[in-house]
């Protein structure tokens, strides 16, 4: 267990690391802004970089911020849920049932603005299809959930290779973007952190509850948890948080994937330090990746998903062996 | 004060009849050994009696209230038990694991205060886990995780102990200490433990009372020194078996051919 300085102080340096990244990704970016005219531009809006940096940088980097924290939640979630570190925020199929209907949309031409909504709309469609699908009478199964999430992602996996096979080769390459995950167009609609906050909320509520969770269902009831409610909760409120990162930004990958293990390595498996830590460094690395996307190969920008990859594959595995050397 | 019984209680699994009728009444103070072979559903009593599942028929009491109907918490606070096996898929310290026993005593946001934490300490040190409060559990032997399992189940203080083969993966040393804690805890008064035993000596030894299970639902239960003799025990276990005197009381080996 983590002494309580500790924990403050590592809860301290992410929120500070989380408010420098954010405001020095408003100052980096194909035109690099000196501190002169940052400071300018954020003091004053009207002024000549103003609205570079609060209608486009601060937006965009506020959205990867509250993504970064959605999926990263959402994969500490899944995890427990599935009583499997391999779990991620799409395993169950929400982002499938989101990207094909925002491809969908762009297949029809429709205006790129309703594509975040119609996305939403798809992931509802797709939990609620393995959400009966799997419920049926009888104790709760992880296998079943398990199986009716991975089939119906493949379902949707199949139907977005059908739009991107049949769609117009000039829609072809946003519908790639999108399924790579990407926050050039993102804005961030003001629900979105309310529902981060509120989900949040929820879950540091029953951290403890998640703790013997992750034991096993067993245990937990035998520790007085009504499992089948609660796991059907933590289902439901992980596949919000998904759709919500999903229709802001594509599928974002390896975030949720590794977020969680990173800080399950650094800060151990106690909820009620691993989710808020896990969504303010999901956060923070999701704000620090997009800045190198948009900068690496400035003006030319890479999809988010790329870096993420790119970035977080090798830091996994090098942690991850480090864990083992000292064990 | 707690009682837990069993009145008139069917148990099945699987077409399989594992107990018909069955009447029961674990006291405080006694501490039963629940015997039978192989497969003859030993553990799906164990179940039924934690209200993990249903019995096909009758009702499990505590305290004169169908536990079916209760709150898992409220359960939490009365009965435990030991599952046979522990599996940890997630990383977690020794300690963190012996506290998850105070679950059902904090209310949704309360934290684990001092007393709970000298609560994990003192069970760890009982079971001979001193010292090892940082260590993670993925790196336990099978009987130091059996041992931290036992613990945990002490810092849940229930009433009543239900134990899976509480003795499964210890030595000889550990075995003789954790039968020995259970005697302690049950002998002054304020618990009582069921404990699914494959031990016959262990059961003659320290158990007062018996429950065998001997297929198609046949059952007997009773004090140790009624139920256990060698015809009960060929009975049980199919197996011819004799019968020694030691100075602690009677003991039972297989026969030799």
């Amino acid at each position: 267990m983590m002494p309580t300085a500790h924990r403050r102080l590592l809860f301290l340096l992410l929120a500070l690391l989380s408010a420098v990244s954010i405001l020095a990704a408003s100052a980096i970016g194909s035109v690099t802004l000196d501190w002169a005219r940052w400071s300018a531009a954020i003091t004053d809006s009207s002024s000549e970089f103003g609205e570079l940096v609060w209608r486009l940088r601060l937006p965009r980097a506020a959205a990867a911020w509250t993504v970064g924290a959605l999926l990263s939640l959402s994969g500490c979630l899944m995890q427990v849920l599935l009583r499997n570190p391999l779990a991620d925020p799409y395993i169950l199929g929400v982002s499938g049932g989101a990207s094909f209907a925002a491809l969908l949309g762009m297949t029809l031409g429709l205006a790129a603005g309703i594509l975040p909504a119609l996305a939403w709309a798809g992931a509802m469609v797709s939990i609620l299809i393995v959400f009966s699908l799997s419920r049926g009478e009888g104790p709760w199964s992880g296998t079943r959930l398990l199986l009716t999430g991975v089939v119906t992602a493949s379902g949707w996996a199949a139907l977005i290779s059908l739009l991107l096979t049949l769609g117009p080769d000039s829609s072809l390459r946003g519908m790639l973007f999108w399924l790579i995950g990407d926050l050039s167009y993102a804005r961030l609609p003001y629900w979105a952190p309310a529902i981060l906050l509120l989900v949040f909320l929820a879950c540091f509520g029953m951290a403890r509850s998640l703790n013997v969770l992750a034991m096993g269902e067993t245990t937990a009831r035998l520790l007085g948890e009504p499992t089948r409610k609660l796991l059907w909760l933590v289902y439901l409120l992980a596949s919000i948080l998904t759709a919500t990162a999903v229709s802001i930004a594509g599928n974002i990958g390896f975030v949720g994937l590794i977020v969680p293990h990173l800080m399950r390595l650094l800060v151990g498996s106690d909820h009620r330090i691993l989710l808020p830590a896990a969504a303010m460094f999901g956060g923070l690395f999701l704000v620090l990746s997009d800045t190198l996307a948009r900068t690496v190969l400035a003006p030319r920008q890479l999809p988010v998903g790329v870096v993420t990859a790119l970035l977080g594959v090798p830091l996994f595995l090098m942690l991850l062996n480090r864990a083992r050397v000292k064990q | 004060m707690s009682v837990l019984a069993c009145k008139q209680v069917d148990v099945r699994i699987a077409g399989i009849q594992v107990a018909n009728k069955l009447d029961l009444e674990i006291r405080q103070g006694q501490f039963w050994g629940l015997l039978g072979p192989n497969g003859i559903g030993k553990t799906t009593l164990l179940k039924c009696l934690s209200g993990l599942d249903h019995a096909a028929g009758g009702k499990v009491l505590l305290e004169n209230k169908d536990i079916n109907q209760l709150p898992r918490k409220l359960l939490a606070r009365h009965i435990g038990m030991l599952q046979q096996h522990t599996v940890y898929v997630f990383d977690s310290s020794v300690l963190q694991t012996a506290l998850t026993g105070r679950h059902p005593h904090l209310a949704y946001w309360e934290r684990e205060g001092a007393t709970d934490l000298g609560k994990a300490r003192d069970a760890l040190e009982s079971v001979g886990l001193e010292g090892f409060e940082a260590r993670s559990v993925t790196g336990l032997s099978g009987g130091e995780a059996r041992r931290l399992a036992f613990a945990a189940l002490l810092v849940q203080e229930p009433g009543i102990m239900l134990l899976d083969e509480p003795t499964n993966h210890l030595d000889l040393k550990h075995q003789v200490e954790i039968m020995r804690m259970i005697e302690q805890r049950t002998r002054g008064g304020s618990s009582s433990a069921f404990a699914a035993l494959h031990d016959i000596n262990l059961a003659a030894r320290y158990c007062s009372h018996v429950v065998m299970l001997f297929g198609e639902g046949a059952w007997c239960a009773g004090p140790t020194a009624e139920m256990l003799n060698e015809t009960s025990l060929e009975r049980l276990y199919n197996c011819p078996v004799e019968r020694l005197e030691s100075a602690s009381g009677p003991r039972f080996h297989p026969k030799a051919d």
